[in-house]
């Protein structure tokens, strides 16, 4: 019998029923709730007359909505300004007491992107299920556990079974051999992944990030990987547990201490594939090849080595293919040819739940040092994952690199990620932004976006357009 | 839950790839606690000229004449054809109650992003995925004809279209039966209760640090 996936590991481990129509009842440790996806779970509860089935496995915190402007933030939820938001974070509040959810409130140190949230209280750890009402929830495989979004309704019914019932996806391996050339980052790693196999490359899989480039990664650096899995198409990503996925977990808040530590540690030195485990797909990469990135249109696919240039939908031979790049290069005011470093950009966004991990914060920070922000910028923000992240970056003297430099540095939350906020592009403004999505409007209504990494960000802060960072530092 | 049969209704158009959850429905309507009222924001991008915002009166919005459902040939819609990788990007489910509320029973595409694909059965939708070629087929003879009609069948798996043609889809068991008894995923996973309490007192022992 071929050996187990890590994947496989961690479904046979949560498997309470396996039904004979293909579904499962698949257990669930770790149960994250934000403010905008669950309102009408609860109420779904409330109306049904039930209870959650475990109140410790969930923990919640809003992020999506809150304002990240350090004056309107002081008075807390009472002082966000706008109305229909604040209605929504204090829906989370008023569920959590009533229901007796632990929740990091607007200004807890702890209240953060709950992604970033997550792996940083030791809320989640390996080998865990893990699901959040949120598609970038498979940040959490890069501690070696199954993570991943759930809509909804899927909120309501782990909240009140602290099941999913659902299938098991196929097993998928994205090996990376070789090194990383100096100033290539995690981000540019998971957008050239998803350049190569496309945003539906993953679907119906769980992908395994394996091989040299992830193993000589940091824990925060996979996390960055596995956080876009869902940009390639696939659910879950995940990385399996070594010796830095123990150190980085060890001593956090919620995790295991003394004895309990110990036997935690044991089993989840096994959460790996085993070395005779069939994938259903496997992509492979070498890490040599990889160049800082840029996506140039409105997919997280389109996407080129920064001294690349835009693509010409003329040598597209697929019909569809030629319309999407069409469309794209039209809403993103680009002419195809044009080569990407003569791209300038309007406004830069350092955050979210890809790249708002202190170590994103000290590489951008460190392309900032000592330069300043470019005049044809208009704005430039970094955005801390959490008050923790922001605490640590304050701790260490970053925010002043900002701030010096004429960056704006905010209080922790989603932000122009999804500008559900009031930090929004206006209508053909262009942004460089760590985030991990560049549809049409999504950084706010006509506005363009840009995914780069955050040394690639600051850089364009800087230079006012996208260059090779490695030839800044 | 709302249960789905069999639906005869009007194919409208949504000719693109890719369509993510963001198109569907836009962020800014995301901030309602509601379950309902979606439908009017569908497609909200595409389908008025200005930038919409909840708690609006969209009735005095203007209207982007190229967007097809504005066109008065596909009023009443119940099916919306689609093409690939439709619903991709976030796991919101104020997608699915968007084209519910709309008043779509169903969506016709090549492929569906997953998140999507099962939040439709959640929610009463129905997602049918059916090969390149006769959704291609199916665009063609919709344009052709107004007031185009199809006939999708759950319990038969089948789409037909006016000239007789009956296209095969897959759909898993337990999902198509749910779907046609409406019935409430909680209930039924409560059923297993015994179960879901007999593996957690065996992980409490195996893996007693998820407990504490
Ligand atoms: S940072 Fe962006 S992608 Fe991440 S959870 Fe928030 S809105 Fe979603």
């Amino acid at each position: 019998m071929a050996g187990k996936t890590l994947y496989d590991k961690l479904w046979d481990a949560h498997l309470v029923k396996q039904r004979n129509d293909g579904s499962a009842l698949l257990y669930i440790d770790r149960h994250i709730l934000h403010e905008v996806t669950s309102p009408q779970a609860f109420e779904g509860l409330r109306l049904a007359g039930r209870k959650p089935w475990r109140v410790e496995a969930n923990i919640a915190t809003p992020d999506h909505n809150v304002p990240t402007t350090t004056v309107e933030r002081q008075a807390g939820v009472a002082g966000i300004a706008d109305p229909v938001s604040k209605i929504q974070v204090q829906t989370l509040d008023d569920n959590c007491d009533e229901f007796g959810i632990q929740e990091f409130k607007i200004n807890d140190v702890r209240q953060g992107i709950v992604h970033v949230v997550g792996p940083e209280t030791g809320a989640c750890l390996p080998g865990m299920t893990i699901v959040c009402g949120d598609s970038h929830t498979a940040t959490n495989g890069a501690l070696g556990a199954l993570a991943h979004g759930i809509g909804t309704s899927e909120v309501e019914h782990v909240l009140a079974t602290q099941c999913l019932v659902t299938k098991k996806m196929k097993n998928m391996l994205v090996k990376v051999d070789g090194k990383l050339p100096v100033g290539v980052t995690p981000k540019d790693v998971v957008l050239a992944i998803i350049g190569k196999i496309g945003t539906a490359g993953g679907t119906g899989h769980a992908i395994e990030f394996a091989g040299e480039v992830f193993r000589d990664m940091s824990m925060e650096g996979r996390m960055t990987v596995c956080n876009m899995a869902i940009e390639a198409g696939a659910r879950a990503g995940m990385v399996a547990v070594d010796e830095k996925t123990i150190e980085y977990v060890k001593g956090r808040t919620f995790a295991p201490t003394g004895e309990l530590w110990d036997a935690a540690v044991t089993q989840w030195r096994e959460l790996h594939s085993d070395s005779d485990a069939q994938f259903d797909t496997v992509v492979e990469m070498r890490g040599e090849d990889i160049q800082p990135q840029v996506s140039w249109g409105t997919s997280p696919e389109m996407v080129v080595p920064v001294n690349g240039s835009v693509p010409d939908p003329e040598s597209e031979s697929d019909p569809t293919r030629r319309e999407s790049i069409k469309s794209a290069l039209a809403y993103m005011d680009l002419k195809a040819g044009q080569a990407i470093t003569d791209i300038p950009v309007d406004v830069v966004f350092i955050g979210s739940c890809t790249n708002s991990r202190i170590e994103d914060i000290r590489e951008a920070a460190k392309v900032v040092k000592g330069r300043t922000r470019a005049e044809s910028v208009k704005r430039a923000m970094v955005v801390p994952g959490s008050g923790a992240v922001k605490a640590q970056a304050e701790a260490e003297g970053l925010h002043k690199v900002f701030l010096d430099a004429g960056i704006e540095w905010r209080e922790p939350g989603c932000s122009m990620c999804l500008a559900m906020n009031a930090d929004k592009l206006e209508p053909g403004e262009r942004c460089a932004s760590t985030s991990n999505r560049n549809f049409e409007g999504r950084q706010g209504y006509g506005g363009r976006t840009h995914l780069v990494s955050p040394a690639m960000a600051a850089a364009a802060a800087v230079t006012g357009r996208f260059v090779d960072v490695r030839e800044l530092v | 839950m709302k249960s789905f049969t069999k639906v005869t209704g009007i194919a409208a158009p949504m000719d693109r790839a890719n369509v993510d959850t963001d198109l569907i429905i836009p962020k800014q309507f995301l901030k309602s606690i509601k379950r309902s009222g979606f439908g009017p924001n569908l497609f909200d991008g595409l389908r008025y000229l200005d930038e919409g915002q909840p708690d609006q009166d969209n009735s005095k919005r203007p209207l982007n004449p190229d967007f097809p459902l504005n066109s008065p040939r596909y009023q009443g819609a119940q099916i919306l054809l689609a093409r690939k990788n439709f619903g991709c990007g976030s796991s919101r489910e104020h997608a699915p109650w968007a084209l519910d509320d709309y008043g779509f029973r169903c969506v016709i595409a090549p492929s569906f992003a997953d998140i999507f694909y099962n939040n439709c059965f959640k929610n009463g939708l129905l997602p049918v995925v059916l090969t390149e070629d006769q959704v291609d087929q199916l665009f063609r003879e919709m344009y052709k004809a107004e007031g185009y009609q199809l006939t999708v069948d759950l319990e038969q798996q089948s789409v037909t279209t006016p000239g007789g043609d009956t296209f095969h889809f897959e759909v898993d068991d337990f999902r198509k039966h749910c779907l046609l008894q409406g019935l409430d995923d909680i209930g039924l996973t409560l059923q297993d209760a015994n179960a879901i309490e007999g593996y957690e007192a065996q992980r409490r022992k195996s893996a007693p640090w998820l407990f504490v």
